[in-house]
């Protein structure tokens, strides 16, 4: 139905076009783009490799994701309950559903045109080097779906208190213990005492090991499911947090 | 127009909403008159889709809320409490965004925003940011978007709180503008709304419907109902009183003032009309009266003796 989506679009936009109204996305974008880059190439050993890959790049976008993603989520529902504009969008005739995703989708696009602003370090190894850009380009797909997974969570947090700060908080924390779960350190921990199972179930649930598999250049099936199954689930809770808060 | 079906809203022990009935046609103005805490903003909240009931539902043009929510809320605009908006955007860009929502698309949108923005007299902030705006232009940007799409029902939580006396005017102008094609519900704890606005009262404390009738017989429940205020001179009054001794239906004299004046205010027995004989007797007996007038009835009296708590009543 044309009335379907095209609501939710209209969310989107409004969502949208709020983030630059303030300075509020042109810092985030800066300091993302600043933090990516000293990472990148004074602490991922991107000269002192000498490969013309994105690697180093990469291989920062989870605890990039880690700090920025909750500071644009937490604000995505807590801000319209605190604010009192939650009774006037969910008293507009549109589903909870187009809301919900109608606002995701706008925070997923903005950090899309952040990530999609680091084209220059693309530049810089096509400049260099040959690299192999196909791996690349997957990269940067698995890196934007893991985003989407990260801000789902972020966005059911935030739905589910009024303080942006507890919402930060929170997804950070959730964001981490998934995060972590696919280090070396963490299955290390796991691996001496526990069945073979659980220990792949932890590096499983990770977001670490599904992101790394995609920037090795295999785009597994099975990877790309993970993403989109946890922004499925964490979007479907969202709905729920929305309608259980929303008086409140 | 809109229909509510015995509501209730429990929050836990609480009963904010007990059992609330009533229905709006088109062409009447209700005023949902109630103290603080009454369960006006929370009835509202239902009618409207917001707040799901623990028992009962609202029925807007035919719609059930609960059945058939986005039929419904085509139905009506609503005004929530506080006029929230968006605050980063600005006017024009906010209206437009409810205009897209409301189903309205390029030269219809236009249309329709600029017909709202010439109703409402929002011309010179069209192009501010809302988080600028004044209150009562705040208000004004609110029910702008409650009617941009010219809804037959139209809901408003307190739409004149916190504006000064020449912006209730106006709103009040605006309601009644649109009076005859809509069904209008306000909620407000003004009594002077009640009476310059609604044709219509209800009467809400503790969650329960307490009076359901026309400003007229609400003031007429009050004990001044008929009473006679008669301005004297401050010597008269001893005579003035001793004659007022003769006439049989009086319940009470007040009198008010300092100096050479006094008010006396004649309160007859069951709300007969005395007035007439007053006028009589005042010129008969040459009382030489500078002011006579007949009390419609004091809505405020009838609104603390309706909504006093049940300890406090009667007390009128």
């Amino acid at each position: 139905m044309k009335s379907l989506i095209g609501n939710t679009l209209y969310i989107c936009r409004r969502e949208l076009a709020g983030y630059f109204a303030t300075p509020l996305a042109y810092v985030f974008i800066v300091i993302f783009l600043v933090l990516a880059g000293v990472l990148t190439f004074f602490v991922g050993d991107f000269f002192e490799r000498g490969q013309a890959d994105l690697q180093s790049f990469f291989t920062f976008h989870p605890w990039l994701y880690l700090v920025l993603i909750p500071a644009v989520s937490m604000r995505l529902w807590a801000e319209e309950r605190k604010s009192g504009t939650i009774e006037l969008f969910l008293t507009l005739p549109i589903r909870l559903s187009e809301a919900v995703v109608g606002k995701f989708l706008a925070a997923w696009v903005f950090v899309g045109i952040a990530l999609a602003l680091t084209f220059p370090f693309w530049l810089t190894v096509l400049f260099l080097g040959n690299p192999d850009n196909g791996v690349i380009f997957a990269s940067y797909l698995g890196s934007w779906l893991m985003a989407g997974a990260i801000l789902a969570i972020g966005a059911a947090v935030s739905a589910a208190t009024k303080n942006q700060v507890t919402a930060f908080v929170v997804t950070a924390a959730l964001v981490f213990v998934l995060v972590a779960a696919g280090t070396q350190t963490v299955i290390g921990l796991f691996q001496g005492w526990a069945p073979q199972g659980l220990v792949h179930a932890v590096a499983g649930a990770s977001l670490f090991g599904h992101f790394t598999a995609i920037t090795r250049g295999v785009v597994d099936l099975r990877d790309l499911l993970y993403f989109v199954s946890i922004m499925v689930a964490f979007l479907a809770a969202n709905a729920v947090l929305v309608d259980l808060t929303k008086a409140e | 127009m809109l229909e509510i079906r015995n509501l209730y809203k429990h929050f836990g022990p609480l009963v904010a909403v007990d059992d609330v009935s009533f229905t709006v046609s088109r062409g009447e103005v209700l005023g949902f008159l109630g103290p603080n805490g009454a369960g006006k903003s929370t009835t509202m909240k239902m009618i409207t889709g917001f707040l799901a009931p623990t028992a009962g539902t609202a029925l807007i043009c035919g719609h059930d809320i609960q059945q058939r929510p986005l039929a419904a809320k085509r139905q009506f605009g609503y005004l929530p409490e506080g006029a929230p908006a968006y605050p980063d955007m600005n006017v024009a860009d906010f209206l437009r965004f409810i205009a897209h929502i409301r189903g309205f698309r390029g030269a219809e949108a236009t249309a329709r925003i600029d017909h709202i923005v010439e109703l409402v007299h929002l011309n010179e902030v069209y192009g501010q940011r809302i988080e600028t705006l004044s209150k009562g232009f705040r208000r004004r940007v609110g029910v702008a978007q409650a009617l941009i799409h010219d809804p037959p029902v139209v809901i408003l939580d307190e739409p004149t709180d916190g504006l000064d006396p020449n912006q209730k005017y106006e709103m009040r102008g605006i309601l009644g503008a649109m009076q005859q094609e809509k069904a209008i519900i306000i909620s407000t704890h003004l009594l002077e709304e009640v009476e310059a606005v609604c044709s219509r009262a209800i009467i809400i404390a503790r969650g329960r419907v307490l009076a359901d009738a026309t400003p007229a017989e609400l003031a007429a429940r009050s004990r001044f109902h008929n009473a006679v205020r008669l301005d004297i001179a401050a010597e008269n009054a001893a005579r003035i009183r001793a004659d007022l001794a003769d006439i049989p239906g009086i319940a009470a004299i007040e009198e008010a003032g300092e100096g050479e004046r006094r008010v006396l205010t004649i309160v007859p027995r069951d709300n007969k009309p005395i007035a007439g004989d007053l006028a009589e007797l005042a010129e008969g007996r040459n009382w030489n009266i500078g002011g006579f007038a007949v009390e419609r009835g004091r809505l405020d009296d009838v609104f603390r003796a309706i909504t006093a708590p049940p300890n406090e009543a009667g007390r009128a």
